[in-house]
């Protein structure tokens, strides 16, 4: 019977597997020096900004793609994928949401997440990303009284050229890997924030991506900088339609914490995970990291159910003395899913803490991997680190591995480490079920219960919708 | 209520229950009595529907309707209900949202309306009262961490909230001391009425002296060997159960 129900999971399609029928403006595959030119060119980008992607393009050409992560995918072939591609109807950027184009709109809305209600209801405001042109802004302006700039990454180059200047690979360098090199070459668009000096941004920010064009390229580049003293929580959320090949999305994001300033950055991603043989998935190739100053916080909740291969670590580098770094994580695969994702803490300054909690189920013939390197450098006296690593298996195909890096060169500072490794065991189920909860339900509850920790870090209004992604990710793998 | 035929069932490939029969009528308690590896916490989980169990001939009837062609949670929402001898542990699921989930989709399936938030909280703190749990037992995981007396007592809170139409116990008064045993039992006695039946499933005759059955079997090698009133499970207390053998 339970046999039955992993069947059933593995059977069901995703659900949010449709594509928007709207006029694409994509450039032909390919990526070479004139790729580079056409889109900074489209965006009207300063000649600075053209020569920096250049550069990070003639690095890219030198460099090699990973091998390292424990997950296997055919090689990527990037000169079959398109760098750039916008909705035609947004040429003309709209100014107010009547102006979106209603099927736009529409998608939105079979995404559960209607833009109106949401920006009433959460007071959040929203930087739709629909494939690699911002659509729309909400709430510009009240966050505009607080002096909190909110904007696509395209438009602060224009109106914030001395921020972009000053912190645009600050923390990823160009050069810093394979994919965050590639992403500094294409990036398309993504989010700029700045939050000035001691003030608490008045909302949740919010962004929710779509990839949308079939065969494009994902190059999303999100920095956001907290002044002095300032406060900002963050979402990131991420749904995509069902495609056949498999598409790329390397994103780099940059966090900046000032001294005493504190940005909690949170992200649910339920990219297409392709078909139960895993073909037609979403490759996530991310380079997340944040700098945090003397006692600044940065804290990083994710929440990962999608894509056919996730290769992430948010990272954060604590540089300033008594800064706090925070790494909560649940990373669920189901079917031939791969992920291998964790997380860096690189202890520089004095009395530096980090917290990395990480949860993994995995379901079906997945792998979920944990890699997390806990650096204690020589100057980072009194540092601790607490590192909690659960996995929990569900049927008997999947695998869970944990790879746990520890460098300390101080012997003041503390690192402890704790792993544990569970499986939703039959008695469990028989036991749910016998007081009339259904395979599916049971085992959402469980895996719900398993991710608690993580999510009571979740913004609130965020913390129901990862828990039902969650139930639409796992339903009835039962094992 | 529960009309069993010639029962047989096994566990991975070995025969269990080789041609059980019983009928239990509505607001009867039965108990079921009977040596070690007779079958009596098998025949439970046959009827409860536990994966693995599987019925290999006979018939069992709930309420007139065929028992076994049902999945264990379709069997729940018909109004069976299994008081584990091992209730297992699930952490991080709070027993409140545990039980409100199990009494929602049971409430569900019998076209009852679900059962506001607060009338919910209502019942559950008073469950907890009747069975002697502190109220912080609700927030806590289920079963996690509990004395083998607080989940049993756990079980017998769920079962007063889904309200059952046939409880069995399996062996719910094994490991409680004699002052836990008495609040199992007028927990148990409370919820007797016309038209919900017991079976108890026990090893011994004190749990007897506390609920009163209407029938008494014992259960050996698979079969009912021998029915009676409660003087039988007196009897079993003085004479053990090998002169059984020689009925049998």
């Amino acid at each position: 019977m339970s046999q039955e129900h992993i069947e059933h999971a593995i059977r069901k399609e995703y659900a949010a597997g449709f594509t928007t029928d709207i006029e694409s403006d994509t450039l032909p595959p390919g990526l070479n020096e004139d790729t580079i030119r056409f889109i900074s060119g489209r965006k009207n980008e300063p000649e600075w900004l053209l020569e920096w992607r250049l550069e990070a393009y003639r690095d890219w050409l030198k460099m090699a793609e990973p091998s390292w992560a424990h997950v296997n995918y055919p090689p990527v072939k990037f000169n079959e994928i398109s760098y750039f591609s916008s909705p035609k109807a947004m040429k003309d950027r709209p100014q107010s949401l009547d102006e979106v184009d209603p099927q736009l709109i529409e998608t939105y809305n079979k995404l559960g997440i209607p833009l109106h209600e949401q920006a009433a209801l959460a007071g959040v405001a929203v930087d739709a990303v629909f494939d690699s042109v911002s659509v729309t802004t909400t709430f510009r302006e009240k966050l505009w009284e607080a002096g909190v700039i909110f904007c696509s990454i395209s438009e602060a180059v224009h109106d914030y050229p001395e921020l972009i200047k000053k912190y645009l690979g600050s923390v990823v360098p160009r050069k810093d890997n394979f994919y965050a090199a590639l992403n500094s070459a294409v990036f398309s668009d993504g989010s700029f924030v700045y939050i000035p000096k001691g003030v608490r941004c008045p909302m949740e920010l919010s962004t929710y991506f779509r990839i949308n064009e079939a065969n494009t390229g994902q190059f999303e580049r999100t920095l956001i900088v907290a002044d002095e003293g300032s406060h900002v929580s963050y979402l990131e959320g991420c749904t995509a339609p069902m495609r056949d090949e498999n598409q790329l999305h390397a994103a780099v994001v940059e966090l900046v914490a000032l001294d005493g300033a504190e940005i909690k950055y949170s992200t649910v991603q339920n990219w297409y995970p392709g078909d139960a043989d895993g073909k037609g998935g979403i490759y996530n190739f991310v380079t997340k990291r944040g700098v945090a100053h003397r006692d600044s916080k940065i804290s990083w909740t994710q929440v990962e159910t999608g894509s056919a291969i996730t290769w992430k670590y948010p990272s954060c580098i604590l540089r300033g003395d008594n800064s706090v770094g925070e790494f909560y994580s649940v990373a669920l695969t189901n079917n031939a899913q791969q992920a291998d994702t964790g997380t860096k803490m690189i202890h520089l300054g004095k009395n530096t803490r980090s917290t990395i909690i990480s949860k993994g189920i995995s379901a079906g013939k997945s792998s979920n991997a944990y890699r997390g390197l806990v650096r204690m450098s020589p100057r980072a006296e009194g540092a601790r680190n607490y590192t909690q690593c659960d996995s929990l298996l569900i049927g008997d195909r999947c695998a869970a591995h944990t790879f746990p890096y520890i460098e300390s060169r101080n012997p003041s500072a503390v690192v402890e480490h704790e792993a544990t490794t569970s499986k939703v065991s039959d008695d469990q189920l028989y036991l749910c079920q016998q007081r009339g909860l259904d395979a599916e339900k049971a085992v959402s509850m469980i895996v719900n219960g398993f991710c608690k920790e993580v999510f009571r870090e979740l913004p609130m209004e965020f913390a129901m919708e990862a828990g039902k992604l969650l139930e639409v990710s796992l339903e009835g793998s039962v094992g | 209520m529960l009309k069993i035929d010639n029962l047989h069932a096994s566990v991975e490939n070995k025969a269990i229950l080789k041609g059980l029969d019983l009928t239990v009528g509505a607001g009867e308690v039965h108990a079921i009595m009977g040596p070690n590896g007779s079958g009596k916490s098998t025949l439970g989980h046959v009827l409860a529907g536990r994966p693995g169990y599987t019925v290999t001939a006979g018939s069992a009837q709930l309420l007139g309707q065929d028992l076994l062609t049902l999945d264990t949670e379709e069997r729940a929402h018909l109004g069976l209900f299994l008081a584990y001898q091992y209730p297992v542990e699930i952490p991080g699921v709070s027993n409140m949202e545990f039980l409100k989930a199990s009494v929602d989709a049971v409430r569900e399936h019998r076209n009852v309306p679900a059962l506001d938030s607060v009338s919910f909280m209502k019942q559950a703190r008073e469950a907890c009262k009747a069975v002697n749990l502190d109220q912080a037992f609700l927030k806590r995981g289920v079963n996690e961490g509990f004395s083998g007396g607080e989940k049993k007592r756990n079980e017998l809170m769920q079962m007063m909230l889904l309200a059952p139409k046939l409880c069995i116990m399996d062996e719910t008064d094994s490991g409680l001391d004699i002052d836990a045993l008495q609040v199992v039992a007028d927990g148990i006695n409370a919820m007797r009425s016309a038209d919900r039946s017991f079976i108890l499933v026990t090893h011994y005759q004190r749990l007897l002296n506390f609920i009163k059955p209407d029938r008494v079997h014992v259960l050996s090698g698979g079969r009912i060997v021998k029915s009676g009133d409660h003087s039988l499970a007196l009897e079993l207390e003085e004479r053990g159960y090998a002169w059984l053998e020689d009925v049998a």
